[in-house]
């Protein structure tokens, strides 16, 4: 690499504007009767040297805080657009979204879904943006961050009379016939918190250079952020099902690879109760909305874990980890995963009763119970009577054809084709039994099915939640707030002070405050014969000074 | 030279994110050419299946429901190419997903199927290999791997060339 080297002996990188050892001028690139611009100390961003090569262009592209910006509000824009209409998530599940949102808002609506709004975070275009996005803050803080640290390392306490000079903050003292007490100056600059840095009567005063890392930091905060979401992605990072159990019923939980098991005790769900004591508060907004006010909606679980090596349809070995009442915002947690109660179904059919009589007589000959979920073929009643299941709709209705079906596996409209068999119908009786319904498909019975009774049960639908990019986008959100604190309420402020034959010259910078450093300043030279030191951007406005403080 | 490689690799987060993305969907089924995920279940006669136990045999995996019927509709098929392919080394596996014994029965009865049929009753072979909706159909070559997922019903034409494509 082509390198500078300044009168003073230091060597820069290429494209170095101002010597990082002596803030020299080496780039001849700045008017010389100008203040100096110090942004990034005038060292060598790759970007503002190199503009040749696709690489160069490439760098020089991301690093610009233009793009950024831009980039920014695009991302913004199309995330107001993606508002607009409800996202596929939220759109009915009957009707495909490629229909969805032409029907319900006419061209936009097509527009929309063609240019994949109704998806917006995983839109290609959108992630791209996003993607460029992150790779902006990092390239613009690469190219930033590493020429100003060196710069700042390598600064030396004697700086070169031009670079002194064209501080926005300076002043000359002729000191000739006074006693300037430096061991004072000193005294007073540590008192105010600055380090000291002195060379032979001159002095280099920092302090609070650590702000100048807040812009990087927030955004290394930033990229965490960034990497949280894209690990979601990944296997095992994240889980959100949703699985359904009846009372009684114990299932895998989906996302954890057959690791636990979930049973459902109960599902109790509760409203509020005009005539129950606790609830005495609420009369009047019962009364007001006159329907039933849900007050609690409670699964009662038992929590097992998988033990051993047990493959998928092999009785699992389950060892009980704990019962636990799932209620709305209160979910059962264990090994990050949580379970949220999220819907519920009451009352679904579960076993029916049925008595075998005599039509004229109404004599019983014993009741049946049938387990919606698992009927048997066969009843045994008493002696010579029994009743055989032919056939056994969950859900039935009947067929174009007149045949009766079943819609579901779910026992919502359970039906039934039942044979009698008795001591004087040997043969046995065929009868069809649905819900209010007794057909005789064979003609006139002596015998029916008589209903008995219906055992009901609930269901419940809870929510599998398992995130363990939460720690990090935290940390990245964490990052991000000490990167912003940090620039944000601390400024890094230098005092130079050189001596140069009888003169004292004073020189500050900030990156930040003028008014700050003027302040510590003014305290520090106070009583000293040293001039207070002049703002020279103040002082331009009035009348251009530039020459004369250069001459 | 720096340069090049910090954009290299943000050049490949982009892309991988993307890709990452992309899958997404299809990351949730079966990936063609896997191993397809071992099991047991035990058939209405009361023989254990291990899909393991087949190595050397092609499997015809099906996943079907009574009340289902594109399922019923290609059970006589299953039912004829079952016995062509028995003996060329090609099993037919029939797991329903979960119902009642009666129901089951009656509709194995009812079809007269020879081939195993079983009851995943806990769901779990179902959670195993994605399955939603019914039917599908996955088949398994001879080294136990999935060689293709069909969703929805299959002609007779099409159950015979699966089966001639996973005869070992």
């Amino acid at each position: 690499m082509d390198e500078l080297k300044c009168e003073c002996g230091h060597v820069n990188p290429t494209g170095t504007i101002l010597c990082e050892a002596c803030g020299k001028a080496v780039g001849n690139r700045q008017n010389e009767n100008k203040l100096l611009d110090m942004r990034y100390e005038g060292s060598a961003r790759r970007s503002q040297t190199y503009n040749k090569s696709i690489i160069d262009k490439i760098w020089n592209f991301f690093s610009s805080v233009k793009v950024g910006v831009s980039l920014i509000v695009i991302a913004l824009v199309a995330s107001s657009i993606g508002t607009i209409f409800p996202q596929e998530t939220y759109i009915p599940s009957t009707i495909p979204a490629s229909e969805y949102y032409e029907q319900e808002y006419g061209a936009f609506g097509k527009l929309y879904y063609l240019l994949g709004f109704h998806n917006l975070y995983s839109s290609w275009w959108y992630l791209v943006i996003i993607g460029m996005l992150g790779m902006s803050i990092l390239i613009a803080s690469i190219d930033r961050f590493f020429p100003l640290y060196r710069s700042l390392k390598n600064q030396k306490v004697v700086r070169h009379d031009s670079f002194m000079k064209r501080q926005r903050i300076f002043g000359i003292t002729n000191v000739s016939n006074q006693e300037v007490n430096l061991e004072q100056i000193t005294e007073r600059l540590k008192k105010q918190r600055y380090r000291i840095r002195e060379e032979n009567g001159n002095i280099l005063a920092e302090k609070g250079r650590f702000s100048r890392w807040g812009p990087y930091v927030n955004h290394i905060g930033l990229i965490i952020f960034l990497i949280g979401g894209l690990l979601r992605s990944v296997p095992g990072m994240y889980v959100d099902k949703v699985v359904w159990l009846r009372e009684g019923e114990m299932k895998e939980i989906p996302g954890t690879n057959g690791e636990y098991y979930l049973k459902n005790n109960a599902f109790i769900f509760e409203v509020y109760d005009k005539g129950n004591k606790e609830d005495e508060a609420f009369v009047k907004a019962i009364e007001k909305t006159g329907t039933a006010i849900a007050k609690n909606y409670q699964s009662n679980v038992t929590l097992y874990k998988q033990e051993g090596e047990v493959l998928p349809g092999e009785k699992p070995q389950l060892q009980k980890v704990k019962d636990f009442e799932i209620k709305v915002n209160e979910p059962l947690k264990h090994d990050h995963y949580a379970l949220y109660q999220v819907d519920y179904k009451l009352n679904e059919f579960s076993k029916m009763s049925f008595y075998l009589m005599d039509k004229k007589t109404e004599e019983k000959f014993g009741t049946l119970t049938i387990d919606l979920n698992d009927p048997k073929p066969s009843y045994q009643l008493k002696k010579g009577y029994s009743v055989e299941l032919m056939s056994y709709f969950p859900d039935f209705e009947f067929k174009e054809n007149g045949e009766p079906t079943t819609k579901t596996r779910i026992p919502n409209n359970p039906a039934f084709i039942f044979k009698m068999v008795t001591p004087d119908k040997p043969e046995g009786e065929v009868s069809f039994v649905a819900i209010r319904e007794n057909i005789e498909p064979a003609g006139e019975n002596v015998y029916k099915m008589a209903f008995a009774g219906v055992e009901t049960r609930n269901a419940t639908a809870l929510t599998v939640r398992k995130d363990l990019t939460l720690g990090i986008l935290f940390a990245g959100g964490i990052i991000f707030m000490i990167g912003v604190v940090q620039g944000a309420y601390w400024n890094h402020r230098r005092i130079w002070v050189k001596r140069k034959g009888e003169e004292i010259w004073i020189a500050g910078h900030t990156n930040k405050n003028w008014h700050g450093l003027k302040r510590d300043i003014a305290l520090v030279v106070q009583t000293t014969p040293l001039f207070e030191p002049t703002d020279q951007l103040n002082e331009e406005k009035f009348s251009n000074k530039g020459e004369e403080i250069s001459g | 030279m720096m340069r090049t490689v910090i954009l290299l690799l943000l050049g490949a987060a982009l892309v991988y994110a993307l890709y990452t993305n992309f899958t997404k969907d299809t990351a949730n089924q079966i990936q063609m050419g896997s191993e397809a995920p071992n099991f047991v279940l035990t058939d209405m006669d009361g023989n254990e299946h291990k899909l393991s136990d087949y190595r050397g045999q092609g499997v015809m995996l099906n996943f079907w429901g009574t009340w289902c019927k594109p399922c019923e509709y290609e059970m006589p098929y299953m039912e004829n190419q079952y016995h062509a392919y028995k003996d060329q080394g090609v099993q037919i596996l029939a797991v329903n997903v979960g119902e009642s014994n009666y129901a089951v029965n009656s509709f194995v009865s009812r079809h007269n199927l020879s081939f195993p049929v079983m009851i995943d009753k806990g769901q779990e072979v179902q959670v195993a290999y994605r399955v939603d909706p019914l039917p599908v159909t996955f088949l398994i070559d001879k080294e136990g791997k999935v060689i293709d997922r069909i969703t929805g019903s299959l002609t007779e034409a099409k159950i015979q060339q699966h089966m001639e494509k996973i005869k070992p």
